[in-house]
């Protein structure tokens, strides 16, 4: 009786490797992040927009911002990967893409587990997050 | 000196700092100075990390999200964009998330049954409310912001908290997804079980949540948990811990859709995180000592003052 109540305590195993999925992604990405960021402000890597200029962009609107800069919206930045300030959204990109590897991952216990309306739920929201991320959704002032 | 007074001397001490540089004229003609680039490039990433390791520190205290005092604090006294803001912002708010809600799941604390349905419907909306957030003129998004932190302020007023809220019975929707659960209650070793109820109700206003953590990128934890606590039934522990958690999948859907606009601007996002990460980390060695009414008020007055400024610029006042 006490093992079985001490046994309900602990948590599912879906719920264990999303943690630890989510735990490894987090890591990974503040790494990065901060890699990034020391390789951009201490001008190792070439930024794209010049560091004393920065300061006259972000008091700008988001669509003048990137009119003024030339960059492209989405996923553009990938293709500046070459640039300090553009290589730091690898890690935003990881912190911001962990949680739809932690939903897929977990769909196979879901689905052993025979819990079809979760492994729905599990993908729906997946598909939701991959929308966002994808670009495809575009607004503006 | 005893512990209580160094408590009220250090909350004391943050919000008076804190009072100062946001009344202060030097904030208004710094604002000019940056346009105009008469400062080293490095002058506002380090005021930003200096004032967000007070904010980290105070957030902790006060027991709010990072992000909900980021938004109408920076946006309301600092140089930038409303629009760079809200990306940093919801950014913030989500490094905080992933890094407290490995812990709180596998504590079993935060219930992954319960975040599922939640999360899918807040993460949805909050999509939608990025889009419109984006798409509106700043100004009214200014007035909305201004609103919503006194809303938030009153909210921080009135609410109340159950402990271990009275469900006698769970309702069908949640029965049949099976969200209930068992913790063990740490203060006491009880072990608690726990049922929630109104499961369509609560789902209902996280449209609503979504919404406003998309538009104003705040993070939502100030909602999340009165909705699963008070309106769910939730044991006051799991829907703290959920909410932390749950905002790991809302900020994610809405910061991908800031970020795909091009409101990330590096120079602002590390600064602010590393800020807030130091500051929760020496704010939650603090806790002990510090007195959390106190703190609390000074976060309330903090945040009003952000939201009438938040109006007011808004209004073009």
């Amino acid at each position: 009786m006490a093992d079985q109540q001490e046994a309900k305590l602990e948590a599912g195993p879906e719920q264990l490797l999303y943690a630890s999925i989510l735990q490894k992604g987090m890591f990974v990405g503040l790494v990065i992040l901060f890699i990034t960021f020391a390789l951009y402000a201490l001008s190792i890597m070439k930024p794209y927009i010049p560091l004393d200029e920065v300061s006259h962009y972000w008091t700008m609107n988001v669509h003048d911002y990137l009119h003024h800069a030339h960059i492209k919206p989405g996923w553009s930045w990938v293709g500046m990967l070459n640039y300090g300030d553009f290589i730091n959204f690898t890690g935003v990109a990881i912190l911001a893409g962990v949680t739809i590897i932690c939903y897929l991952a977990i769909v196979p216990i879901l689905l052993k587990s025979n819990d079809k309306v979760y492994v729905v739920l599990a993908v729906l929201e997946a598909l939701v997050l991959s929308l966002a991320a994808s670009g495809i959704l575009a607004v503006g002032h | 000196m005893s512990e209580r007074l160094k408590g009220r001397f250090w909350a004391v001490n943050l919000g008076l700092f804190f009072f100062l540089l946001s009344s202060s004229p030097v904030m208004a003609a710094a604002e000019e100075a940056a346009a105009s680039g008469s400062h080293a490039w490095w002058f506002w990433p380090l005021v930003l990390l200096i004032v967000t390791f007070a904010m980290g520190i105070l957030a902790v205290l006060g027991g709010v999200g990072g992000g909900v005092l980021f938004v109408p604090i920076i946006s309301g006294f600092f140089p930038f964009h409303l629009d760079f803001v809200r990306g940093t912002g919801l950014l913030v708010a989500l490094s905080g998330a992933l890094a407290a809600g490995p812990g709180l799941l596998k504590m079993n604390l935060a219930s992954l049954r319960l975040a599922i349905p939640v999360a899918l419907i807040a993460s949805a909306c909050a999509i939608v409310g990025a889009m419109i957030g984006l798409a509106l003129p700043t100004n009214i998004v200014q007035i909305l912001l201004g609103g919503t932190i006194i809303g938030i302020c009153v909210l921080m007023l009135i609410a109340k908290k159950s402990t271990y809220p009275d469900v006698q019975q769970a309702d069908k929707l949640s029965s049949a997804l099976r969200i209930y659960g068992v913790y063990r209650e740490a203060s006491t070793g009880k072990i608690i079980d726990w049922k929630i109820h109104r499961t369509i109700q609560g789902l209902g206003l996280f449209i609503m949540i979504g919404v406003m953590a998309g538009m104003f990128g705040l993070g939502a934890g100030w909602a999340n948990v009165p909705v699963l606590n008070l309106v769910m039934g939730a044991p006051l522990k799991i829907s703290v811990a959920t909410s932390k958690f749950l905002l790991s999948i809302t900020d994610t859907s809405a910061a991908w859709i800031y970020m795909n606009q091009g409101c990330v601007i590096p120079m602002m996002v590390v600064p602010s995180l590393v800020g807030i990460m130091l500051g929760s980390f020496i704010g939650v060695r603090l806790l002990a000592i510090a007195k959390p009414t106190v703190v609390r008020w000074i976060v309330i007055g903090m945040l009003a003052f952000a939201g009438i400024r938040a109006l007011l610029k808004g209004f073009g006042i």
